[in-house]
């Protein structure tokens, strides 16, 4: 059998992929419903912000303690590793081998010496490093790899990496800025304020799959105002509420955000007649599930989000990260990994663990989460020239001082639509 | 000396008791959920990835009954979700030791999920490990760890294990 090389091979014709759509002319106080739906946004999202000049959050170093240790991950579409190397030094790495494209790791978690491609065992070291080619000079004198081919050339891309107090972020751009520009100060300060640079324990993770695009839980967690309303237990234990002192500011031209409140407990105020589902009656048996130890700036809870898929936040006492991987327009996976400090005594672990119980996708003020923007995502699928209005605190993109606003959402799509050129 | 009539019946009561429970939850019958529980008990929902890992992390953690009453209140009064009918299937019911009186026991569970307006899915699937006490009322959890193969949660746990 032989191969014609002159037979003539299937025409192609080059098919770019063009976003044919118009925003709203109101700007950034709409929302066009196609945003959430349509694949050539999520693809162009994946290119622009998951694989361009963002810092996407990877892990916690603690997560990967010893040389060899290994947790698989993913930015975006893109499998990653983060694993420690000999120099006690964090890589992250694509998790796909330099010769057909295999993942080469494939567990969540683990210990190695090196990694092995499964499929022609193509064999790299903890930095990405070819370090084999079986048959790679042929058999029986026959076949193998052409003389020049060069091992140093065919590694695994070492991705960008910083460790900033113990949690781990990565970029698979050269040209972005440093991860301290990039995050500005006020992020920054919210990331040192809950990794002071003290040794950290991993509690565990919490993983769901939510069927929403993942722009929406960025929505929800830049939206004081639903948490105000939907979340009964926030508002009635006063762990979050329209009424207390907050601040919203947006940071990074609309990209980051920061939004911060004080846990002030039960209480009734002029307010809480607004708060339809404010509950004065509500009896809590074991009120330490809605009580934290005073542990930071005497109750300051929030936290900050980190364009484009991570937030940091204390509520209560469970200190956690939450991480949105987008898997296609229409849903998305959101972790939390919960994790406490080396020096905590054992009530304080106690209490982590309690608080874990209002977060995640059980938790007593983020089931309905999931619950609603699974209703969104359903509600705005089959109407894909509908518009979404945030006007909810004014039209413009400056901080506040109060809750009852969605200017972390409008500063956001001011970002957005300059960045995806929409 | 336990003979082996008494494992036997031993064992049938047991599995009774699971399927009651499991009855129990598909009535959403909450407030009779609690009652198979002691007041000291331990109730948790982890993951396998967790428990593999040797993390205490639960997505349910309650450390006594009046936090499966808080639960319940919860689920009750305050949270928004969208209607759906479950069903627990339980199977491999296993008396792993009595030690000190205390029935160390295991069951695979299953749960669909049918919501409003879809056919029912398999929603999680995984595994009882139990500590029961036998009362003169019959049996009640002391400590049980509903440890649940699924990687991810779909959407979201609102209905108890």
């Amino acid at each position: 059998m032989s191969c014609n090389h002159t037979e003539q091979a299937p025409r192609v014709v080059e098919a770019p992929i063009v976003i044919n759509r118009r925003w709203p002319e109101e700007g950034f106080t709409r929302i066009p419903a196609w945003v959430y739906t349509d694949p050539a946004v999520y693809k162009k999202e994946m290119d622009v912000f998951f694989a361009g000049d963002t810092w996407n959050y990877v892990g916690l170093e603690c997560e990967v303690p010893e040389v060899g240790s290994f947790k698989r991950q993913w930015i975006g579409d893109r499998p990653v590793v983060m694993v420690r190397n000999e120099d006690g030094q964090i890589n992250v790495i694509e998790n796909r081998c330099a010769h057909k494209g295999a993942q080469i790791c494939w567990e969540n978690t683990g210990k190695v010496s090196d990694f092995t491609c499964p499929y022609h065992q193509w064999n790299y070291d903890l930095n990405g490093n070819l370090q084999g080619v079986p048959f790679r000079r042929g058999a029986l004198g026959k076949g193998g790899m052409p003389k020049d081919f060069d091992p140093k050339k065919w590694g695994i891309k070492r991705l960008r990496t910083v460790n900033r107090g113990g949690s781990i972020w990565a970029t698979f751009s050269e040209s972005a800025p440093s991860f301290e520009e990039y995050c500005g100060p006020d992020v920054l300060a919210e990331i040192d304020h809950m990794l002071p640079g003290k040794k950290l324990t991993l509690l565990g993770y919490s993983r769901q799959l939510i069927p929403s695009n993942w722009k929406m839980y960025l929505e929800n967690l830049k939206d004081p105002y639903h948490a105000t309303l939907l979340h009964t237990f926030y508002i009635t234990f006063g762990l979050w509420r329209a009424d207390s002192k907050s601040e919203c500011i947006p940071t990074g031209g609309g990209a980051h955000s920061v939004m911060v409140s004080h846990n002030e407990g039960k209480k009734k105020s002029e307010a809480t007649a607004e708060m339809e589902r404010f509950r004065d009656d509500l009896r809590i048996l074991d009120a330490e599930t809605v009580t934290p130890r005073k542990e930071f700036n005497e109750g300051r809870v929030g936290g900050a989000w980190v364009f484009p898929a991570a937030q940091f936040g204390i509520q209560a006492n469970s200190l956690k990260t939450r991480h949105v991987i987008p898997r296609g327009p229409n849903a998305h996976e959101l972790v939390f990994t919960y994790y406490g400090y080396e020096d905590d005594d054992e009530e304080m672990t106690r209490l982590r663990l309690k608080h874990a119980n209002l977060l995640g996708p059980a938790g007593f003020v983020s089931m309905d989460d999931s619950e609603m923007l699974k209703q969104v995502h359903t509600g705005i699928s089959g109407y894909p020239d509908s518009v979404s209005v945030v006007e909810m605190g004014g039209r413009d993109t400056e901080p506040t001082d109060y809750m009852v606003s969605e200017v972390l959402i409008r500063a956001f799509y001011k970002y957005y639509r300059e960045a995806m050129g929409l | 000396m336990t003979t082996v009539l008494d494992s036997i019946a031993l064992r049938m009561q047991i599995r009774d008791f699971y399927d009651d429970y499991a009855n129990t939850l598909d009535d959403v019958d909450l407030e009779g959920w609690v009652d198979y529980f002691t007041e000291d008990c331990h109730y948790r929902v982890i993951s396998q990835e967790n428990v593999k890992a040797g993390l205490p992390l639960g997505l349910i953690y309650c450390m006594n009954k009046n936090m499966l009453r808080d639960r319940v209140t919860a689920l009750r009064e305050t949270t928004m979700f969208e209607p759906r009918t479950l069903r627990h299937f339980i199977s491999g019911v296993r008396i792993n030791r009595i030690e000190d009186g205390l029935i160390h026991a295991q069951a695979n569970f299953m749960i669909t999920e049918a919501l409003s307006d879809q056919e029912p899915t398999v929603n999680l699937v995984g595994q009882y490990q139990d500590i029961l006490e036998q009362t003169e009322d019959g049996f009640l959890l002391r400590r049980r760890d509903c440890v649940y193969d699924n990687y991810r949660i779909r959407n979201s746990l609102i209905i108890p294990v």
